[in-house]
């Protein structure tokens, strides 16, 4: 195994919200938008690109570190205070890899503004309206549910790190806070906005890899299929057995995808 | 003391098994609605209230709450409509409006004035938060739930009192003509009331408004300690809490016999009851709750909010497919009625039974108003107005010469918020504790 990258945190402000930020690695920026569980800890894939870039994670806003913002009311505004913060940090045109409702907020960059992203990685990503099936309401079943519903694998190494065992009274409350924000600014519609392809649609070249586990519970099939129709240029790969966190249950399927990607 | 009769409209033809196999009365599907009963009751109910004011009761209560056969009041306000037209002197107590499920404080704002004037200045307006499962049910935002109560309540208070027209640009709410013609009877508007299970943020939010707080089937204890919240917070504000600022609901039932209230006092537990209102998911949906409550909840997790705690939540999915005891559930529930009744939780019995009971709970928590909660389940609807009438005749006689003596005047005799403290003057007590009587286990 890899030597694990050393981390740290910085806290960045960007206007009137100091925004804490994980990073890690040497070399040229990589954005992650983390999921709506929130950041879950440095992981097998993170050390493995930290070896080519500087992985950089902003935590969003109301999920621990980086407080709560009442002037973001949907992932567009999230996305504006991503966009905000690399913008201003001379991260523009990094690539980006975005997980779930990260995916989302990544994608609302991206139709503002294209040329803010070298390449984009969208992994089990939720924003667009499914053309099949519905995005799974994980807010409408408990926490438990929500989380073991992410995975298809629970034996999965790194998920037990994470999540197995007993859920510490800390864990209850940052996870509710996550759902709580999750549920403030994607409640309705749900985990979608019906304007974003259109938007979507006028990012030229922009290349796109769209990755979703085969038994993903959380974004159906169809969420890939919108974001093909919607992106003009996409490559898409599904990663067998593996649910809505490819990147923990199958790293190495993970890793070959984004560095095939990535390294074009 | 002013006292009031409240029913949830139970729908009561849904078989017990089916509740139970869901566990809970929200989620049951709605192909077990059948229309002809379903007329019969909302015109029965309707009637039952007419009769309660016949009898003497002060008030009728009214309540809200959606998809769901345990309240068949999905839309309070028209059937507060017929009654504002079918009484004659009964205050109509709502107990009360979701206001950030129903996300139309203009409407109701015009609603509400509609009943107020067609009932000739009998309304009593509550507002709630609605419970957890109505923010699924409307797709109403849980994590917006208290900014929204709140302005919408704000909006109305205005709507009802500034001359229009004018435009309206909140946080949650825009309106470009605020100009209602229908406005209340009563001046500057009808008399309010808060009802909730104990959470500090609206007890503290009554307090600050001087809108007495009624307590729906709460624990004594735990009342007590928040009522006292309540009058500390009401010293805050500068005035001293007294009985008009405290309301108290209890489920009872009373039949000729205590065998047959007994018999019969189960239908509160039919289905499991008030605890199964809903699932634990519906009942605590994310953002619902404040952080502070979802802390105190995180480190207890063997403490209950409405039947829900930290580890209900962690709970994985029901298992739709595992069996089910049901005379086990049942049982169970049987227990946890006794309890209920031990712990003072619920009355059932003959008028002779109760009295001194309802007669404690009023030493110890000195409620201005009394509300009596009728019964659930598949009570038959003669045994329904017997209940009534014994309530009537018997109890209400005795419990209102009770809190004659030990002053308990209701918020329509001394308007809650008058008796105002001087600076740095100690406040009253509110409650008398060492008339708690002791809990059994």
């Amino acid at each position: 195994m890899a030597v694990t990258v050393a981390t740290r945190e910085d806290v960045i402000q960007v206007g009137e919200v100091p925004v804490t930020v994980v990073r890690g690695g040497e070399g040229p920026p990589l954005m992650m938008f983390h999921d709506e569980l929130g950041y879950p800890g440095w992981m097998t894939w993170n050390n493995e690109l930290a070896s080519r870039y500087e992985v950089i994670v902003p935590l969003q806003p109301a999920y621990g570190k980086t407080p709560k913002v009442d002037w973001i009311r949907s992932y567009r505004d999230l996305g504006g205070l991503y966009a905000r913060l690399m913008r201003e940090q001379g991260w523009s045109g990094a690539p980006v890899i975005g997980f779930s409702a990260g995916a989302f907020a990544a994608a609302e960059i991206a139709a503002g503004c294209p040329s803010m992203f070298s390449k984009m990685v969208l992994v089990g990503p939720l924003g667009l309206r499914p053309t099949e099936g519905e995005i799974f309401d994980f807010l409408a079943v408990t926490i438990r549910t929500h989380v073991a519903a992410t995975v298809s694998n629970v034996e999965a190494p790194e998920y037990t790190q994470m999540y197995g065992g007993e859920m510490t009274p800390l864990q209850f409350e940052l996870f509710e806070d996550a759902r709580a924000e999750t549920a403030r600014i994607g409640w309705e519609p749900f985990m979608f906005n019906d304007s974003l392809p259109h938007l979507l649609s006028g990012v030229g070249s922009l290349p796109t890899l769209l990755v979703r586990g085969s038994d993903d519970l959380i974004a159906p099939q169809g969420c890939i299929t919108a974001y093909e129709a919607a992106i003009p240029n996409t490559t898409s790969v599904s990663i067998a057995g593996a649910g809505h966190r490819p990147e923990i249950e199958d790293p190495e399927a993970f890793l070959s995808a984004v560095n095939a990607f990535l390294g074009a | 003391m002013h006292v009031a009769y409240f029913t949830e409209r139970p729908y009561r033809w849904v078989p017990e098994d089916v509740v139970i196999r869901n566990k809970a009365f929200f989620a049951v599907p709605n192909t077990y609605f059948d229309h002809v009963r379903g007329a019969d009751d909302y015109n029965y109910f309707l009637d039952e209230y007419c009769y309660a004011e016949e009898l003497g009761f002060d008030g009728v209560a009214l309540n809200e709450h959606h998809g769901n056969p345990f309240c068949m009041g999905n839309v309070m306000n028209v059937e507060a409509s017929i009654l504002a037209r079918i009484t004659n002197r009964v205050k109509i107590i709502l107990i009360g409006n979701p206001l950030p499920v129903i996300k139309h404080p203009l409407r109701m704002a015009e609603e509400l004035a509609t009943i107020d004037l067609i009932s000739r200045g009998r309304l009593v307006t509550g507002w709630v938060r609605g419970a957890g499962s109505e923010q699924f049910f409307n797709n109403a935002n849980p994590a917006y739930n208290r900014e929204m109560f709140e302005e919408a309540h704000d909006f109305i208070i205005q709507a009802w009192t500034r001359p229009g027209p004018w435009r309206y640009e909140g946080k949650h709410f825009h309106y470009r003509h605020v100009n209602p013609w229908a406005l209340p009877y009563q001046k500057p508007h009808p008399p309010m009331i808060i009802p909730g299970v104990l959470s500090p943020e609206t007890v503290k939010w009554s307090a600050e408004h001087s809108y007495p707080y009624i307590g729906l089937g709460t624990s004594l204890g735990p009342t007590a300690d928040l009522w006292d919240y309540y009058a500390d917070t009401a010293a805050e504000m500068g005035y001293q809490a007294g009985p008009e600022n405290f309301g108290y609901l209890i489920p009872t039932f009373v039949a000729d016999t205590d065998e047959k209230a007994q018999e019969l006092g189960k239908g509160f537990i039919y289905g499991g009851g008030q605890t199964v209102f809903s699932a634990p998911q519906y009942t605590l949906p994310p953002g619902y709750n404040s952080k502070d409550a979802i802390r105190r909840l995180s480190k207890q997790p063997g403490g209950s909010w409405l039947g829900v705690n930290r580890n209900k939540l962690m709970q994985a999915a029901i298992d739709d497919d595992a069996p089910i005891d049901y005379e086990a559930i049942r049982a169970r529930a049987e227990g946890q009625l006794r309890k209920s009744q031990r712990n003072y939780l619920t009355l059932l019995g003959s008028p002779d039974t109760i009295i001194d009971k309802v007669k404690t709970m009023l030493t110890v928590l000195r409620p201005g108003t009394f509300v009596f909660f009728g019964p659930q389940g598949p009570v038959p609807n003669e045994d329904r107005l017997r209940n009534l009438e014994l309530l009537a005749k018997y109890v209400m006689p005795e419990i209102k010469a009770y809190a004659e003596e030990i002053g308990l005047r209701s918020p329509f005799e001394t308007p809650p918020g008058d008796l105002k403290l001087r600076m740095g003057e100690a406040r009253g007590a509110v409650v008398d504790r060492g008339a708690v009587p002791t809990v059994e286990g």
